[in-house]
């Protein structure tokens, strides 16, 4: 049996407040271990302003600066700023943000960030809704999933925003995609973020049992089935154009990744068709770009 | 050192006196020939400074609160919109109890568009817990930075510098320029209590109960409340460096006077001119200008008004439905006192029309001659 190459260190403490089988809880968990504690966090408006507890406490054993909803690039950039103007270089800065805070409403804050290549890691923390207010839509909710904002009757009607495509062509140098069903992979792209400086942008996927309506024993699970679905591929983009594709030898159909999940459950087949050609056509948009 | 030099680039001598660490602004008229300024110096390598060009200014503000945090001292400049966009972060930066320093050019708020000088801007933040100090002339302005550093520094909160579009902006006057080593002695380098350390970790800003809540703004109404006091020792030491002090009001003209005329910004330079002229006519007389607008100098100014039978107070800026704000203000302060004057509120110079000389003196004769306003709102040079 192979041994485990994750950290043993914890910089995660006990008593957060994340629900049962929070896959956010577990990326945080193994972002920490990854980013060590030479590492200042900025958190804007997420589920993760809340879980590590109320004043007086705090279950992250870093410096943490919760900030505004818009404003995760920015705020970075001042820190770094400040942390440059008082010589220290070593001192790493992440933002850890919600979908909302990244694809949404900080998106403009976020693109600025990338622009100037501000010197940090973004990890966006992708649960594909407004999961902390109660399961909203967001322009990362998958198409014909359920929320509160798009019932079934309506359920909604585009496509998840390509935020990755988005960052590459901020010509960043190196963002990548991950998901706690592969912790090994994740760690490593973290350290590989975390050897390069300017913007580096990190797209984890993390499931949401209520938000997804799934069991909470089943969250590293779906994590997997996003991948071998090919509904959420492995992927490394560097400076925006090289791009290294993971190829996933169990391939399966979209809908044993759909069918686990309550928030598809209203599906007909002829959707579940929809949503499997559009995961072959971002397979091949994807495969162009890498150059295969 | 004295030079000839216009309000924006007063703005970027005091920013450099104060050796400011980070600067993060975005660009609107009439603001523009600040970040242009401080652009220039830092590009010559004259200033260690790191400026943050950011994409809005939301993101300004937001940079800065990352600054600030992060242990260094903060500056931004912005107007109207600009300012109206901030509008969330600068009541983060006050929460957050974070002594950033921002230039206000007062510029109208649209639609319709318009680019000239009103108070619209700042006083629409009067409530987002920052000290607003405004200022009458160049020298005033460059000077009031370096008091602001002192002044946020000490009671932890942001302060606003507020001076009028194109009327000091871009309009030159000679300015007395200090040295570097004459400013570092009276504003030594910023010590945050609480910076970022990976040594020490600390969470900022983080989410607090209804338990511990009300606590938190308490502490920033006691910490308002000491600003008066913290002010004037700050002001009495700049006047004995620089032979220059401003306090938080200024009385002028007749020492004892039944009609008193309440002013902010530059239109107190052209009534320092009407007021003598209408003393040598007979009126009873005088002007106060007021400097500080949060805290509201409510002591200074009662002090000041005792045995005047009328203010007549000119706003640059309009509440709708209310009328002027510092009008509200003064209303609002007087009421609790025995004595109380009555308050002639007149509007004027929205959008930057000009108030001339003739229209303070319609004030003040206006006031002069009617026992109380005839209505709440006196609209001075209203075409109708």
């Amino acid at each position: 049996m192979r041994k485990t190459e994750i950290p043993s260190i914890e910089n995660l403490g006990h008593g957060h407040l994340a629900c049962a089988g929070c896959g956010a809880a577990v990326s945080m968990r193994l972002t920490l271990k990854a980013l060590g504690e030479k590492t200042v966090m900025v958190i804007p408006a997420s589920c993760w302003s809340i879980i590590p507890g109320s004043w007086p406490y705090s279950s992250l054993r870093i410096p943490v600066v919760h900030a505004g909803f818009v404003t995760g690039g920015a705020t970075a950039s001042g820190i770094r700023a400040a942390l440059n103007i008082r010589g220290d270089y070593e001192t790493l800065v992440a933002v850890w943000a919600g979908d909302g805070g990244t694809f949404d409403i900080g998106l403009q804050a976020l693109s600025g960030a990338a622009e100037r290549n501000e010197d940090f890691i973004y990890i966006c923390n992708d649960n594909e809704g407004y999961m902390n207010t109660g399961t909203q839509r967001s322009s990362a909710t998958p198409m014909f999933a359920w929320t509160t904002t798009t019932p079934v009757m309506q359920p909604k009607e585009n496509p998840k925003k390509d935020i990755m495509a988005i960052m590459a062509d901020h010509q960043i140098p190196y963002a990548a995609t991950a998901t706690i069903a592969y912790p090994e992979d994740f760690l490593r792209k973290m350290k590989k973020a975390m050897k390069i400086r300017g913007t580096r942008f990190i797209h984890l996927l993390s499931p949401c049992p209520p938000g997804w309506k799934i069991p909470s024993e089943l969250t590293i699970k779906i994590s997997r089935l996003a991948v071998r679905s090919r509904v959420f591929p492995l992927y490394e983009i560097e400076n925006g154009i090289s791009y290294t594709l993971q190829e996933e030898s169990h391939v399966v159909p979209v809908k044993e990744y759909l069918k686990l999940q309550g928030r598809f459950s209203h599906l007909t087949d002829s959707e579940i068709e929809v949503i499997q050609e559009n995961v072959g056509r971002a397979r091949e948009r994807l495969m162009k770009k890498a150059g295969d | 050192m004295k030079k000839v030099i216009t309000g924006n680039q007063a703005v970027a001598y005091g920013v450099i006196l104060s050796r400011v660490d980070v600067i993060s602004a975005y660009p609107i008229t009439p603001q523009t020939t600040i970040v242009e300024e401080l652009s220039e110096l830092i590009a010559s390598g004259r200033l260690k400074t790191i400026f943050l060009k950011v994409e809005s200014e939301h993101s300004a503000m937001a940079a800065l609160i990352g600054a600030s945090t992060g242990g260094v001292r903060c500056f931004t400049a912005t107007s109207s919109h600009g300012l109206a966009y901030m509008h969330e972060m600068l009541h983060w930066a006050s929460g957050a109890r974070l002594p950033i320093v921002l230039v206000n050019v007062n510029r109208a708020i649209g639609p319709p568009w318009n680019i000239w000088s009103d108070q619209s801007d700042s006083l629409s933040q009067r409530d987002t817990g920052w000290i607003q100090l405004y200022c009458e002339n160049n020298q005033e302005v460059l000077d009031t930075i370096l008091q602001a550093y002192r002044i946020a520094e000490s009671v932890k909160l942001p302060v606003m510098v507020v001076l009028d579009a194109y009327v000091l902006s871009h309009t030159s006057e000679a300015v007395e320029i200090p040295t570097m080593e004459e400013v570092d002695p009276f504003l030594p380098p910023y010590c945050p209590e609480y910076p970022i350390d990976t040594q020490e970790p600390m969470a900022f800003s983080v989410i607090t109960t209804p338990e511990y809540f009300l606590e938190f703004r308490y502490k920033i109404q006691k910490a308002m409340e000491q600003v008066p006091e913290v002010a004037k020792k700050v002001d009495d030491e700049f006047r004995s460096r620089f032979s220059r002090g401003y306090g938080a009001i200024e009385r002028y003209g007749k020492k004892e006077a039944e009609i008193l005329l309440m002013t902010s910004g530059t239109v107190t330079g052209t009534s320092r001119i009407v007021i003598q002229k209408l003393i040598e006519k007979g009126v009873s007389v005088a002007g106060i200008k007021i400097k500080r607008f949060r805290p509201f100098p409510s002591e200074e100014i009662y002090e000041e008004i005792k045995g005047a039978k009328k203010l007549a107070v000119i706003d640059r800026n309009l509440s709708a439905g209310v009328g002027g704000i510092f009008a509200q203000e003064l209303r609002a302060s007087l009421y609790s006192r025995g004595e109380r004057p009555q308050v002639f509120g007149f509007i004027s110079g929205l959008g930057g029309r000009d108030i001339t000389p003739e229209l303070i003196e319609e004030a003040v004769r206006y006031t002069w001659e009617h026992p109380q306003p005839e209505e709440e709102i006196l609209w001075l040079g209203l075409k109708k």
